[in-house]
């Protein structure tokens, strides 16, 4: 009788090592992610290489003066140029402001409204529209502004004249109230209404139901429960949403560019009929600039994606935050 | 024996009296709007409705705070404030959609449709020319940009939600940032990164990619959410039947939330259709049909408006507005659709 020999099997290797296909899946979809960095670098990259001549030759200069003139000889060359982007910045800033200070009071409440007043087919059907209103094109407003609501706003402007005169922001010296700031504002309040009401909506709607309903309990009336628990839970959210919306306000062009009377001189006052604004200023000047000035433009561009890029970073972080926090 | 039945009582529901109380204020605020705006410096159909709001919300607030006091009027004064923001909110929605339909549909006819302005300005009168070549070119843009960003914008999205590697933090950072940058940043940006080294030329292609650049955005976080509703039993079960992440995820959890990714495309359309900015710095805006996207000024709804506006006389103003109804068109329906597919749920 033979014996036979006990064949043992050799343990099976366990690997971890991923198969080719899922090596090639995830550096492709690493690469794709990766490309919304690429796109940012390449952006910062390449304005700033063009406009770097300019912003050599204008040093600190280009965001503090606000001359913007340019002049050449019959060849082309340039013979003399000044560009400074003190009043676009100047008005860029003023007419945000003006936007975000309407709309902010407007979307909160409306956002209140939503999440605690309305009941649900009227919330759907809000929902719905505020929606579908931030997907109205940019044009659409500018010339529905330019036709329809600047009349309107140019009354408003007069009457905040007449009775508020002596605030220094309503004063002013020559009484053109057409295409001012203010209106650009207005208009612009109107688009970033829909962003910053769907942000504070998302907020407002994470406060925590048992405190809400523990309020509630204690007798509070409505206010007094949003008053104690929605509004400091949302607090940081609503700032960010209405960043957000600054961000959104400062690169709005075509909007702005149909309703402002574009003036290089830095200007204040809200109600009369000169500003100034990058991103119009950029619309304005291309059609027929010289490629010195369009390297200007370039270098303007650069100024308005940093300054959009860090007020959004900045909305982001805090409503990042809020959303985490508190719960 | 009799026994009693108690009627339910409902204290919460508004008595009679409360009724007539509230139809009193509204009443009120009615005749104290009317005079207001007869015999003071204020006019216009605005005026009658604010100062109505205000009217009615003062009312009420004096009313409740005599009737039930401090904590009450303050209550009240709120419940008023909350609808005046959700009334401004909607009211200049109703006048764009009101005055773009007032305004636009006596520019529209069957011509607009058949002809492009190659042989027409837009001062000439309505029945002359059309914008045949703007729907043509802004189809073309748009198929254009779709075919660049949907994969990117889908593979960032898989990204964040399948791979989950080192850099998930910062890249949904940045696409956040990237959704705030501002649309003529992106013509700029083509411009001197292509159109002036490279091509030398105004096209279809360029303004394409610049689409690109504000679309990816909208696609990525959609899509990211969408990917994030699909639950991990799904991919926990196609890597128990011994399925890479490769084929998990092409076969089990794409398939699973094609809807919703369908919605985020459609909304990035949406997002990019009536862009304008960046349209006018890099297409050139050509008045003639051009089929070739790669080559020669394209025009497009956006800057067939633009020019009509700016050309200034009524036919072309009324021209801008046909263009404009046109154009919301295309975006309400792009958004009803997205609205349609998306409020199915995603499919398990």
């Amino acid at each position: 009788m033979s014996t036979q020999e006990l064949v043992i099997p050799a343990p099976r290797q366990i690997e971890t090592e991923p198969r080719r296909s899922d090596k090639i899946f995830r550096g492709v979809v690493t690469g794709g992610g990766l490309s919304s960095l690429l796109i940012l670098g390449l952006i910062a990259l390449f304005l700033g290489y063009r406009g770097f001549e300019v912003l050599r030759q204008e040093g600190i200069g280009f965001i503090t003066h606000s001359d913007w003139s340019i002049s050449t000889d019959d060849a082309g060359n340039v013979v003399e140029s000044q560009f400074g982007l003190a009043a676009m910045l100047v008005g860029t800033i003023l007419c945000s402001l003006i936007a975000v200070v309407i709309a902010l009071p407007v979307s909160v409440f409306s956002a209140l409204f939503l999440n605690f007043y309305a009941p649900g087919w009227l919330k759907k059907l809000l929902v719905t529209i505020i929606d579908m209103m931030a997907a109205f094109p940019s044009i659409l407003f500018g010339i529905w502004g330019f036709l329809v609501l600047m009349p309107s706003v140019e009354y408003w402007a007069k009457l905040l004249h007449k009775y508020f005169g002596f605030v220094p922001f309503f004063d002013m010296q020559v009484p053109v109230f057409t295409r001012s700031p203010f209106v650009a504002g207005v208009v612009l309040a109107i688009m970033i209404i829909p962003i910053i009401t769907s942000v504070s909506r998302e907020i407002f709607s994470q406060a925590p139901l048992d405190r809400i309903q523990a309020a509630y309990a204690l007798g509070a009336t409505r206010w007094a429960m949003i008053k104690a628990v929605v509004i400091p839970h949302g607090r940081g959210g609503v700032i960010g949403g209405a960043m957000l919306g600054l961000g959104r306000a400062m690169g709005e062009t075509v909007a702005v560019f149909t309703v402002l009377n574009i003036v290089f001189q830095v200007n204040w006052q809200m109600l009369l009929g000169a500003g100034g604004n990058v991103a119009s200023l950029i619309i304005l000047k291309f059609g027929d600039a010289s490629p010195y000035e369009i390297k200007a433009l370039m270098a303007a561009g650069l100024i308005l994606f940093l300054l959009t890029l860090v007020v959004n970073a900045l909305a982001n972080l805090i409503v990042k935050t809020t959303g985490k926090s508190g719960r | 024996m009799t026994t009693a039945t108690p009627t339910p009582s409902k204290p919460w529901q508004a008595s009679n009296k409360d009724r007539a109380i509230d139809g009193a204020i509204f009443l009120a605020a009615l005749a104290s709007t009317y005079l207001l705006v007869n015999f003071t410096g204020l006019n216009g159909k605005l005026a009658y409705f604010l100062t109505f709001f205000i009217a009615y919300a003062i009312i009420t607030t004096a009313f409740k705070g005599i009737q039930r006091g401090n904590a009450a009027a303050k209550d009240a004064l709120v419940n008023s404030l909350v609808a005046i923001g959700a009334i401004v909110t909607v009211i200049p929605v109703a006048s764009i959609l009101l005055t773009v339909l007032q305004k636009g549909l006596p520019g529209i006819s069957f011509g607009l449709f058949t002809h492009d302005m190659s042989l027409a300005t837009p001062t000439d009168p309505l029945s002359n020319g059309g914008l045949l070549h703007a729907i043509t070119g802004t189809l073309t843009l748009m198929v254009l940009a779709l075919v660049m960003s949907v994969p990117i914008g889908i593979l960032t999205a898989l990204y964040l939600t399948e791979i989950k590697g080192r850099f998930t933090g910062p890249i949904r950072f940045l696409v956040q940032a990237m959704s705030g940058v501002p649309s003529i940043v992106a013509g700029l940006f083509i411009l001197s990164a292509i159109l002036y080294p490279i091509t030398k030329a105004y096209s279809g292609l360029m303004g394409a990619l610049s689409l690109t650049i504000l679309m990816i955005p909208t696609i990525a976080r959609t899509s990211e959410e969408v990917l994030n509703l699909i639950p991990n039993d799904l991919r926990e079960a196609g890597t128990a039947l011994g399925g890479t992440q490769w084929r998990t995820v092409a076969m089990i959890v794409v398939p699973a939330a094609r809807s919703g990714l369908v919605t985020a495309i459609i909304l990035g359309v949406a997002r990019i259709a009536g862009e304008t900015a960046p349209i006018l710095l890099l297409t050139g805006g050509g008045d003639k049909v051009n089929p070739n996207a790669f080559n020669g000024p394209i025009g497009s709804l956006p800057y067939y408006i633009w020019k009509s506006f700016n050309a200034g006389s009524p036919e072309a103003i009324t021209r801008a507005w046909a263009g404009l109804l046109v154009l919301v068109g295309l975006v309400l329906f792009l958004f009803t659709s997205a609205r349609f597919l998306g409020a199915r749920k995603v499919s398990k």
